[in-house]
């Protein structure tokens, strides 16, 4: 379960909105917790596939260590990933799997119609354990909290 | 890289390379043909050089010009405690040689530079960098992207580790991941931030892993990855790197044609000592005359509290890092000295409080450390 407060939730719906009708891409920082993640910062990050950013997203490196290292003063770590499908379902796609690669982060995905955010669906990544095991995501629920209520 | 016969003591030497078929006789031959520049005989250098010596690379170069010192010996496993005011280099051949005597060790006692990285570089089939400054690793950089040899990269900082393989053909470089290095005093050095000891040999052990695949031409070598090493939650993670068309050393239009000033570029000179910071200084010897002689001296300590508990001359604790918001706390009609480890950072301590209004503020030279070891004998060195 990915657990997340309302307005970090918002927030990163409200970034696939700004970004339509480019893919918006960013880091979700925070904590693992019970076997699920908490969600404590939404990080915005720039979609670097300016060559097809419709439907590709990348993540600048510097800026996931960037959120690394300012992460580590706060106790917080990657917990996941987000990024949007303009005018395409919050599904992950084949190359959402081929390009994730941080197992046991969350990959949270919004589609966005016409400019406005529809569903938002979280994705585990799981799997590629010393090659015995094809990486795979398993839908995982999102539990949207109020402020004080995570 | 052209074959080299292997002697039966070789063969039995190397037989659980042998019997494996990704190394097999041809990966051995091919171990031994080779030629591994390794920059640094230090952190990094010590596990990565044993265990390249040990898995039976030929041509090991070392490049370093330091002295063995006991700050070393918690993660320098080349180097032993008898080895303390030795040459690093002569320590650190004397023992690749007693692990394998097969092994032809070339050393150069000099620093990396400008001047001399495309001729040392261009002697060796690949460079591994453990450096520790980023002006080096620049160089090494560009040194292994002009000679089209592949850099095999790694650093350390307190419980955090790199690595990656950069400057092979069509694979990204780490000016392509840093193209600006990071302002002068923002990263500190590991003999200012601290290094876990046994980080390095993680690292260093993974740079040699890595080596060791691009000599054999096997598996999936970190190019275009960069491999982050979390020690303290035992994570391993992966960033993917992009080749940078725009890069000025391997994009597709480069400027970078021939090696520069490094210290210029990354905005430092040599070991950056406080002599160089312009900020008014005052020597070990001086304060003990002026603390002697019962001057109202204001002492204030700029490092962090656990280096306080080490040694310290009394006085006030405020780490640099708080000091623009804990500046209150001082007195400016006082006669303000502050001090650290070695002197770096409360020269920079000293020049903030100028900025900030303070007139009567120095430096102590040389820090702590020149207290220890010029005024009291007794006290602990770090």
């Amino acid at each position: 379960m990915l657990r997340i407060g309302e307005a970090d939730y918002q927030e990163l719906r409200r970034h696939g909105e700004e970004a339509y009708p480019h893919e918006a891409c960013g880091v979700l920082m925070g904590r693992a917790e019970g076997g699920g993640r908490v969600v404590a910062r939404v990080a915005r990050c720039a979609n670097t596939r300016v060559d097809s950013p419709h439907n590709r997203y990348g993540i600048d490196p510097l800026e996931i260590l960037r959120a690394l290292h300012q992460g580590r003063e706060r106790e917080e770590d990657v917990v996941g990933f987000y990024h949007s499908h303009p005018d395409h379902p919050a599904l992950w796609s084949a190359t959402d799997l081929a390009e994730a690669h941080w197992v046991g982060c969350s990959y949270v995905i919004t589609s966005v119609a016409r400019g406005i955010a529809e569903a938002t669906n979280s994705f585990l990544l799981v799997g590629g354990d010393a090659g015995r095991r094809e990486r795979s995501f398993l839908d995982e629920e999102i539990r949207v909290t109020r402020r004080g209520d995570a | 890289m052209k074959a080299v016969a292997l002697s039966n003591d070789e063969i039995l030497r190397y037989s659980r390379h042998l019997i494996m078929p990704e190394v097999g006789m041809e990966g051995q031959q091919r171990l031994k043909a080779a030629k591994v520049l390794c920059v640094g005989a230090g952190g990094l250098g010590s596990p990565l050089a044993l265990y390249l010596a040990a898995a039976g690379v030929g041509t090991l170069g070392l490049v370093d010009f330091d002295v063995v010192d006991a700050t070393n010996l918690q993660r320098q496993i080349i180097h032993t405690t008898a080895d303390v005011g030795r040459k690093k280099l002569d320590s650190a051949a004397e023992k690749l040689k007693a692990i394998n005597p097969f092994l032809e060790v070339r050393t150069f006692e000099t620093r990396l530079t400008s001047d001399n990285a495309l001729e040392l570089t261009r002697q060796f089939d690949m460079v591994v960098d453990g450096t520790d400054n980023f002006p080096t690793r620049y160089l090494v950089n560009d040194a292994c992207v002009l000679t089209g040899r592949p850099n095999v990269y790694g650093s350390i900082f307190r419980f955090e580790g790199q690595v990656s393989v950069f400057a092979t053909r069509g694979g990204p470089c780490y000016r392509c991941l840093f193209p600006e290095p990071p302002p002068p005093g923002l990263v500190p050095s590991c003999a200012e931030g601290g290094v876990l000891g046994i980080l390095p040999g993680l690292v260093g052990v993974m740079q040699a892993t890595e080596a060791v695949k691009l000599i054999l031409g096997r598996g999936e070598p970190l190019v275009g990855r960069l491999l982050l090493v979390d020690a303290l939650g035992m994570r391993f993670r992966e960033l993917k790197l992009r080749k940078d068309p725009s890069c000025p050393a391997c994009g597709e239009r480069p400027t970078l044609t021939k090696l520069a000033d490094y210290e210029a570029f990354c905005g430092v000179r040599g070991e950056e000592s406080p002599a160089s910071s312009g900020v008014p200084e005052v020597t070990a010897e001086q304060l003990k005359r002026e603390l002697d002689a019962g001057e109202d001296l204001f002492i204030l300590d700029v490092r962090e509290p656990h280096e306080h508990q080490i040694c310290n001359l009394g006085g006030h604790l405020i780490p640099l890092g708080e000091l623009p918001r804990r500046a209150h706390e001082l007195d400016s009609s006082r006669e303000i000295v502050a001090y650290c480890h070695v002197g770096v950072r409360s020269a920079r301590a000293v020049a903030f409080l100028h900025g900030a209004g303070f007139r009567k503020v120095r430096n102590l030279a040389g820090g702590i450390r020149a207290w220890a070891d010029r005024i009291d004998r007794t006290m602990p060195k770090y």
